[in-house]
């Protein structure tokens, strides 16, 4: 009488199947396997550069398994980690800086299951080893920096117009405008009204004092917003060129909240490096050096970045800056020295002709523009110490050279230190500058045996966890014990299975998760045979054990909903491993409801459904 | 319907034991506070594995001698790791790859397994985030439990909830461990956990108030509580155990995390008995209480 119908079965075959399948990915090893690509991230790879790789491969005799191009990469594995690091070194040093070269572990899945959309489970940071950056853009500086565009703008304004302004300054991020009459004030007003729907469709919030004959402009909110949203994705682009020349495998750069970045790099054991990388925002400007006829108005005294001790007075004028640059790349000099050659663009190219034609001879300098930041103590006005982080712009000159002839588009600079300093300075021009300055206000690195060892604690203690609660279920319950453990065991595929298919990360407290899921989810089966052997009491078997699962189910299902909502509550509260345990733990109350519920069911029922049994041992 | 054991008869007892522990923990609470983690404190840590065990000592030293006066050095685990907190406030992101460096000048040369950075806003923002999280998270439960009973139970399933928040936080203030994110996450579960054993109980003894009509409610609420016994001393038996194997093999880094559950399991068990049944017989339960007949069960019944 206890019988399930053939779709009931059906339906428990078919979550299983689609279970088995997707957890099955994470039964194959990794393989060592290198990513190349080109350095110029708007160029894919393709075959000529394939057949150069297997040349240079087949040349030095390194054994590699597989050479194919995939998604605008070329993909080679290796059955052994030496090899992949010897290749990548012999790769490196004869394409040097035309191709990006990454170590990765590549899945092995079969192509069955890739069609299918199998793959392997996501491992967080915490497990693979890596690092987590996490990054604020300074909008203020990026409206400051409008602003004072704004103020300039309208100074020349006024003063073609003949108004008259007594003073002019940027006050609590608006501009201030003091005029000298009426009559000033009035025109100003005027030509202010006909501005405000926007430049750029930004919109201006007028404040008028006709009383002190003053004026105020300040951003709306949706021009604010549209400040902050540009520059966040102007950043972002930068950062991700940026993570791009790193040769990171996977790495997610990807905006978080209203105005912060979060990047992260598996597998990246140099964190130093990285940062140094991701967190410069330098730029170039290229200067004509000043000289006898340059007015004192009209030049700068600027430190050289080597030499802390010598000055050069350039002249305030930028001929070029860095944001003209489109490529950049280091190469040797007729002596041996390092040299960064450099591409501009057309506009680039002609001011730079213009500059130079008539001034050879003279020398041009290469300033090197840095955001710096530093934090100070100070004290607020309630007496209380509050940490206050200032952003500041720091000039070097970091070549002054003669100009030998009129430049163009294309040029080089010597003079630029050691080929690792030539090879960064051209990675950071091609990587181009940023929108608006920032800052790191979270860092996380994990070493990569840190993240081995976690994995390996991990799986202990699910191993361990799993046995003691196998054990005892099986102890104190008999048949039905074991029907239980099954789903248990079940339970744990479906977790796999349904974390792989959804491509969620799996973080050490999400290992955390699926051991208490382990805990936990045979409370369910418990909450159902203590229910049936209460009913045996009064009842024949076949009843009782209809009785007992259909009683509990309403309990099982208020129980696990509260759960649940504690679970989507993290999730929303937490973040990076956090999240990960959040996931685990959802998704394993789903798991645990089903296979508690159904599959020991059908299993009992298999067991004792046809059965007239007279005494139950339970 | 035999009753094997008078909970009920200790409820005075139960209910002043609480009392006392719950006020010793807002006391420490208040006046020491949680040792905060990182991720709550905000500032750098570095940990570093030798391939010898080395002196923390005269680490120390070399931080204080450099600068780093408000830093603290311990072992993380075995005495080959060495964990340096530098509790830098003024989010210097390159304080920890500073350190390392240092010491490795120093003759401390040894393998960087992770560096931490959580700048001061950062740890602010998830301090609030936190406790925002976790008094949402009572509020839709209580929604949720006063909507499925009714308002009496969910009142002694919040009261249960803080109750056990509030002693494993005592605990965390007492014992001065770190409170950190994963053990936020822990308390989370908590919550979710311990309503579980609120919920079978309080399931029991609604459904024994529509059975049993000529019991009193102190009987019941014993009686109900005996049925579930077996059931919850399993259920919790069968957590403590994955808890256990969780804490002695899941490595340092999830320490407080299980420490936290399984203190959570335990205080949540009995918050399940006696914080909630107290509730219910002071706030004296009636049969009128639960009279409508639950509209849900008809279409539950017919379900596997």
């Amino acid at each position: 009488m206890n019988k399930f119908s053939i779709y009931q079965y059906l339906l428990i075959l078919f979550v299983l199947v689609l279970g088995f399948t997707y957890a099955l990915p994470n039964l194959y090893p990794t393989q060592p396997s290198i990513q190349v690509a080109y350095t110029d991230s708007g160029k894919s790879a393709d075959q000529m550069l394939l057949n150069e790789l297997e040349n240079i491969l087949e040349n030095n005799q390194v054994r590699y398994e597989e050479l194919f191009l995939r998604e605008g990469k070329i993909v080679i594995k290796f059955s052994t980690l030496d090899q992949q690091l010897e290749s990548k070194t012999i790769l490196q040093n004869k394409l040097l800086d035309k191709v990006i070269i990454a170590l990765n572990l590549e899945p092995t899945t079969p192509d069955w299951l890739k069609n299918l959309g199998g793959k392997p489970v996501k491992l967080g940071l915490d497990l693979s080893g890596g690092v987590h950056f996490l990054l604020e853009v300074d909008i203020d500086t990026a409206q400051q920096g409008r602003l004072e565009l704004l103020l300039d703008t309208y100074r020349k304004t006024f003063k073609e117009d003949k108004i008259q302004v007594t003073d002019s300054s940027i006050k609590d991020l608006a501009l201030h405008f003091q005029f000298k009459d009426k009559e000033s004030y009035n025109k100003a007003l005027s030509k202010y009204r006909l501005d405000s729907p926007g430049i750029n469709g930004l919109q201006y919030i007028i404040t008028e004092r006709p009383a002190s004959n003053s004026l105020l402009l300040a951003y709306s909110d949706v021009a604010l917003r549209e400040i902050r949203d540009y520059a966040v994705g102007q950043n972002l682009t930068t950062l991700r060129n940026r993570v791009n020349e790193l040769g990171v495998s996977e790495p997610i750069v990807q905006r978080q909240g209203s105005n912060r970045i979060v990047v992260q790099l598996p597998g990246v054991q140099d964190p130093t490096a990285a940062k140094k990388i991701i967190g410069k925002t330098a730029n170039l400007e290229f200067r004509l050096e000043a000289n006898s006829r340059t007015s004192p108005l009209r030049k700068e005294e600027f430190n050289f970045k080597e030499n802390d001790f010598s000055t050069a007075f350039l002249e305030k004028a930028v001929v070029v800056s860095g944001d003209r640059v489109t490529n950049a790349s280091t190469g040797f000099d007729e002596s041996g020295f390092a040299q960064v050659n450099i591409t501009l663009d057309m506009q680039g190219g002609r001011q730079m002709q213009k500059a130079t034609s008539g001034n050879i001879g003279r020398k041009l300098a290469v300033l090197f523009v840095e955001q710096k930041s530093k934090s100070e103590l100070v004290t607020g006005d309630d007496g209380k110490s509050i940490i206050e982080q200032t952003t500041y712009i720091e000039k070097n000159i970091i070549s002054l050279a003669t100009i030998q002839a009129v430049l163009g588009t294309s040029f080089r600079i010597t003079g630029v230190g050691t080929p690792q300093e030539a090879s960064e300075l051209a990675l950071l021009l091609r990587a181009g500058a940023l929108a608006a300055p920032m800052k790191f206000v979270e860092e996380r690195t994990v070493g990569p045996s840190l993240g081995k060892e976690n994995i390996e604690l991990g799986m202990k203690s699910i191993m361990m966890g799993l046995a003691l609660v196998v054990l005892f279920m099986t102890f104190y319950y008999r048949v039905f014990g074991i029907a239980a453990n099954i789903s248990l065991l079940i339970n744990l595929v479906l977790i796999t299975g349904i974390m792989s298919l959804l491509g969620a990360t799996l973080t050490l407290p999400g290992i955390a998760g699926i051991v208490l899921t382990v805990g936990m989810a045979v409370d369910a089966n418990v909450l159902i045979f203590a229910r049936i052997r209460e009913e045996l009491k009064e009842k024949d078997p076949q009843t009782a054990i209809r009785d007992g699962f259909s009683r509990a189910f309403i309990t099982i299902f208020d129980a696990n909903v509260t759960t649940l909502i504690a679970a989507l509550i993290l999730y929303i509260i937490g973040t990076g491993p956090v999240k990960g345990f959040a996931i685990t733990l959802s998704i394993g109350i789903v798991t645990s409801m089903f296979t508690a519920i159904m599959c020991t069911r059908a299993m009992v029922n298999l067991v004792y459904g046809n059965k007239n049994i007279k005494e139950l041992k339970i | 319907m035999n009753i094997r054991f008078q909970f009920m008869k200790y409820r005075k007892i139960a209910g002043i034991a609480s009392m006392i522990i719950f006020s010793i923990s807002v006391l420490s609470l208040t006046f020491r506070g949680l040792s905060l983690g990182l991720d709550f404190s905000g500032g750098t840590l570095v940990e570093v594995t030798y391939e010898t065990p080395v002196e923390l000592e005269s680490i120390r030293n070399t931080l204080i001698a450099n600068g780093y006066e408000d830093s603290q050095v311990v072992n993380f685990g075995t005495n080959l790791d060495v964990l340096i907190k530098v509790a830098d406030q003024n989010g210097n992101s390159s304080i920890g790859e500073a350190v390392y460096s240092l010491l490795n000048e120093k003759g401390f040369q040894g393998e960087l397994k992770r560096v931490e950075f959580v700048g001061p806003q950062v740890g602010a923002e998830l301090r609030d985030q936190g406790g925002f999280g976790m008094l949402i998270a009572l509020f839709m439960i209580l929604i949720y439990v006063a909507f499925r009973f009714q308002y009496k139970f969910a009142l002694g399933a919040v009261t249960a909830l803080a109750h056990d928040v509030v002693i494993i936080l005592g605990l965390f203030s007492v014992f001065a461990w770190d409170f950190d994110l994963t053990v936020l996450a822990a308390l989370l579960a908590v919550i979710g956990y311990s309503l579980n054993d609120t919920i079978v109980v309080s399931d029991r003894i609604r459904e024994n108030f529509r059975t049993q009509r000529e019991m009193q409610p102190k009987d019941m609420i014993d009686l109900s509580l005996n049925q579930t016994l077996g059931r919850t001393v399993v259920t919790s038996f069968t957590t403590l155990l994955v808890l256990f194997a969780l804490f002695i093999f899941g490595g340092e880094m999830i320490k407080g995390f299980s420490l936290a559950l399984i203190l959570g399991v335990l205080v949540g068990t009995y918050s399940s008995i006696y914080v909630v049944a107290n509730m219910l017989m002071s706030l004296t339960l009636t049969q009128e209480d639960l009279a409508i007949p639950e509209p849900e069960g008809a279409e539950f019944d017919e379900l596997p």
